[in-house]
């Protein structure tokens, strides 16, 4: 179905014949507005930007560009369009056709599931709202507003099946997304992740590499739900996040490019020395990808957790992938290998598949996130510089799961309250290097001019030059 | 010169650029034939399975999707190739089988040429920063097969001319283009004495990158030929032809031909473009492109001397008056609207005379005249008229013109 923009918000679900949840929602589309306004993007509402919008959900419309003001991004609710007779992939339910309802033995928790992961979208927005003081070029600037839109209508596809099914208590989970705020002491977001500060554009993009990595992989698995209209929801969405980790992984790549650049023409590693020069050092960013690394981690649970166990099994949520893997989608008698952690070393064990869901979803996005590093670490190969970047352990710096009490070097040691005082410095940022990294974010809003600290991108956005008036200022 | 049969086993691979991927997995989930797919590395395309949709093209974050490499049919990238690369392969040097010399052109490509070029008044040369283009990549004898995707009629229903607008789409296979280069269509069958036709050239009227940005397509602009040069009635074979195809009918194509009458391309060039008629379709070609480019801001100034009888008869009337004045200066004159005197393009280039004179000075300004002989004469007569107004020597600037590269006559 088509979107119809002569709608005050803009849908392919044919909102128009549905009175009451139309009514609910442009009530609840004020309210959000104020939140945007509120929290969303400091000081840059009347600002032009270069968005990308979607026009249609067809492959040749969703990528529309021109410049719009954020507040007048045309938020609306796109599914991904119904396939023919669809059937449930996997769990108990396998071979039953999807559903169309929320069955009533599910509510609360296709609730909780919806409203955990709606939370993370405006959680990810006031997190960010004060970047764009300190943008590096008017092209990231354009990144940065055109994740955080979309984040916002994220948050707008999660609302939507609130109140399209959970009746009266989905409607208040609506009201509750606009009025918890990340940080805050009375009200925060529900995971701590999402409480944290996104303070300047390396955690940014560390941020957008690693966390919202996270995200790919929690959609993909909604995306398999047999609960449909969220399967269809979290699958436009991954179109979406695509760009968010493009973000990430190339803003890194680039500050790395920075970085072996200077080292090069300076012919030095010490950081000191780069650090006089102006751009990050590559064991700075080491640390700052540890830390990512481990928080983001811990979003994906505990190793072994019954709630996965059932959400699989009612057929809540898949796994990445999960009609490509050739196996019985119902995991009633294989196993996977965990961590254990044994007499102070750490080794493997089987356990059943199905207990071990949230460790396999967490093994996935690794090997994605190290895909990512290897791609990183073509740079200094490529520059002559005897430097690669390094995934810490699975239980290093973590604070959910079998490590969370337990002191783990990167390298995967067990390792002592005293040993982990006197070592943490060199494997997660120090108070200094955040204020030495914080120091080098000034604003840089001319066209075609980069920060000092980072490189130009290869390409810029639809292809327009490097120039581009990517946001115009009034 | 045997190239012609390496030509036609040349094939265009879609393929994705590693360096910039980010192994987000939309393309693989857009794609509808599964041509996409991946390793622990890279993501690849199956060549065999790639019907170039282009669904993949507008969701990739990156821009890596967007790549394309013209191999041999028998050398296409395996699989195993490509997973892998760290970055994409240079595109070969096709040299010997994408370019050609004149010598090999076809002969009615060859005479065609001299009498279209004649009234430029010497050898002709492209523009210093203009691009390099590939010529007679397809021969009579080795043509390339089309798809016609579009067919409009241009003029309006009560106009006298009969002018179309048609799309050609070539696939997967190469079929490179310039502003300014023209192809042969060999129209089917055979002439009275038993001989297949003759190709026609026509002038591209779409940009490089195609009628559609992005697609391996091509416009043309052909007018209906219904009575000679003497004004008896005649039925054009080629013309006819071509414009009565339907959408989905397969056309044979040779070229593409032309590697003098090309526009420049360093920022802050100027065009001057003088036509008649279908001698727009040059003309469009180049203003397209310079449209498209217009956020980039490269400066140079875009003017149009457009003649026709009348607005109705006008390819592309419409279209032209919606361009902004700061972007191209479009004149048009009519010599047949009732109760007003007749106009040609000499007299709006006479009217503009201290612009054009000095659009003729200026090393950055390139002119472009196209369409019927008749033209010639008055214009070259106004810019002589224009030149001693203000004390120069026509025939003494038009050598130097020609010897920059910066005059460029096609009449027919």
């Amino acid at each position: 179905m088509a979107i119809d923009y002569s709608q005050k918000i803009p849908n392919n679900v044919d909102l128009a014949s549905n009175k009451t949840l139309q009514r609910a929602l442009e009530h609840w589309q004020p309210a959000y507005l104020d939140w945007w306004n509120e929290m969303g993007p400091e000081k840059s509402q009347t600002a032009e930007v270069y968005l990308r919008t979607a026009v249609s959900v067809d492959p040749s419309g969703w990528a529309h560009f021109e410049h719009v003001k954020m507040p007048d991004y045309r938020w609306g609710i796109f599914l991904t369009p119904t396939e023919g007779e669809k059937k449930i992939s996997f769990g108990d339910h396998k071979g039953e056709p999807v559903w169309q309802e929320v069955p009533g033995e599910y509510r609360s928790t296709l609730r909780r599931i919806i409203v955990t992961q709606g939370d993370t979208e405006p959680a990810s927005v006031e997190q960010q709202r004060h970047l764009g003081q300190t943008c590096p070029s008017l092209y990231d600037l354009r990144n940065l507003f055109q994740v955080n839109v979309e984040e916002g209508r994220h948050l707008w596809a999660m609302v939507y099946l609130l109140h399209a099914h959970f009746g009266r208590d989905g409607r208040e989970e609506g009201e509750a997304l606009l009025e918890r705020r990340s940080g805050d002491a009375d009200n925060p977001r529900i995971l701590t992740a999402f409480n944290e500060k996104t303070p300047d554009w390396l955690s940014f993009f560390m941020f957008t590499f690693i966390t919202d990595r996270d995200g790919k992989y929690q959609l993909a698995s909604l995306a398999e739900s047999a609960f449909d209209p969220l399967a269809r929801s979290c699958k436009f969405m991954l179109t979406e996040e695509a760009h968010h980790l493009f973000v990430g992984e190339s803003g890194v790549g680039r500050v790395i490019q920075r970085t072996c650049e200077v080292m090069n023409e300076l012919k030095t590693d010490d950081p000191v020395k780069l650090r006089g020069a102006g751009v990050i050092d590559l064991p700075t960013l080491q640390k700052y990808l540890n830390f990512h690394f481990s928080v983001t981690s811990d979003l994906y649970g505990s190793e072994i957790s019954s709630n996965a166990a059932t959400y699989y099994t009612n057929g809540l949520k898949g796994r990445f992938e999960e009609t490509k893997i050739g196996d019985d989608h119902q995991l009633k008698e294989t196993s996977y290998k965990v961590n254990e952690v044994a007499n102070d070393n750490i080794g493997t064990i089987e356990v059943p598949a199905l207990s071990a869901l949230n460790e396999r979803l967490r093994d996935d996005w690794i090997t994605d996130v190290q895909a990512g590093v290897d791609r990183w670490n073509r740079i200094p190969e490529k520059l002559g510089i005897n430097f690669r970047f390094k995934l810490p352990h699975k239980g290093f710096h973590r604070k959910i799961g079998m490590f969370a009490d337990l002191h783990v070097s990167p390298e995967g040691k067990i390792i002592s309250e005293v040993e982990w005082a006197h070592n943490h410095k060199n494997w997660i940022p120090t108070e200094e290097d955040r204020l030495y990294v914080h120091s080098l974010m000034g604003r840089v809003s001319e066209p075609g001019k980069f920060a000092n600290w980072i490189a130009p991108p290869a390409r810029g956005i639809n292809n327009q030059p490097l120039d581009f008036q990517y946001v115009r200022f009034s | 010169m045997n190239a012609p049969t390496e030509n036609a086993e040349l094939v265009r691979q879609h393929l994705i650029d590693p360096e910039i991927c980010i192994r987000c997995n939309t393309c693989e989930e857009m794609c509808p034939v599964d041509a996409i797919t991946h390793d622990s590395r890279n993501y690849v395309i199956k060549f065999d399975v790639c019907n170039w949709c282009n669904a993949c093209i507008g969701p990739c974050p990156t821009g890596a999707i967007d790549n394309s490499r013209n191999v041999g049919k028998n050398k296409v990238y395996s699989l195993e190739e490509q997973y892998s690369w760290d970055s994409l392969p240079a595109q070969e040097a096709l040299s010997g089988t994408l370019t050609a010399t004149t010598a090999a052109l076809p002969e009615t490509v060859v005479s065609i040429t001299a009498t279209a070029q004649a009234g430029q008044g010497g050898p002709a040369l492209a523009p210093w920063s203009a691009a390099h283009p590939y010529v007679n990549l397809y021969t009579p004898a080795n043509p390339v097969t089309a798809t016609v995707t579009g067919n409009y009629r241009l003029t309006a229903d009560n106009a006298s001319s009969d002018i179309h607008h048609i799309v050609l789409d070539f696939g997967s296979v190469p079929f490179p283009v310039l502003e300014g280069q023209s192809l042969g269509i060999i129209p089917p069958g055979a002439d009275a004495n038993g001989k297949p036709h003759l190709l026609r050239m026509y002038s591209i009227a779409s940009p490089r990158e195609g009628e559609r940005a992005g697609h391996n397509n091509i416009a043309l602009t052909v007018k209906r030929v219904v009575e000679d040069h003497e004004g008896k009635p005649a039925k054009g074979i080629a013309s006819n032809y071509v414009c009565d195809l339907k959408k989905g009918d397969r056309v044979q194509v040779t070229g593409p031909y032309g590697s003098t009458y090309l526009m420049p391309n360093h920022p802050g060039s100027s065009l001057m473009m003088i036509c008649t008629g279908t001698g727009s379709a040059p003309m469009r070609a180049m203003t397209e492109r310079r449209r498209r480019r217009m956020e980039q801001k490269e400066g140079g100034e875009l003017v149009l001397f457009f003649g026709a009888r009348s607005p109705e008869e006008l390819p592309y009337f419409g279209p032209l008056t919606k361009l902004s004045k700061d972007f191209i200066d479009v004149n048009f004159a009519f010599s047949r609207v009732a109760d007003q005197p007749k106009k040609y393009v000499q007299d709006l280039i006479r009217d503009q005379a201290d612009k054009v004179f000095k659009m003729l000075k200026d090393d950055n300004c390139y002119i472009y005249i196209c369409g019927l002989k008749g033209m010639e004469t008055g214009v070259l007569e106004a810019f002589r008229d224009i030149c001693r107004q203000h004390g120069e020597d026509w025939d003494k600037l038009q050598p130097q013109l020609l010897s920059k590269a910066r005059f460029h006559v096609e009449t027919y």
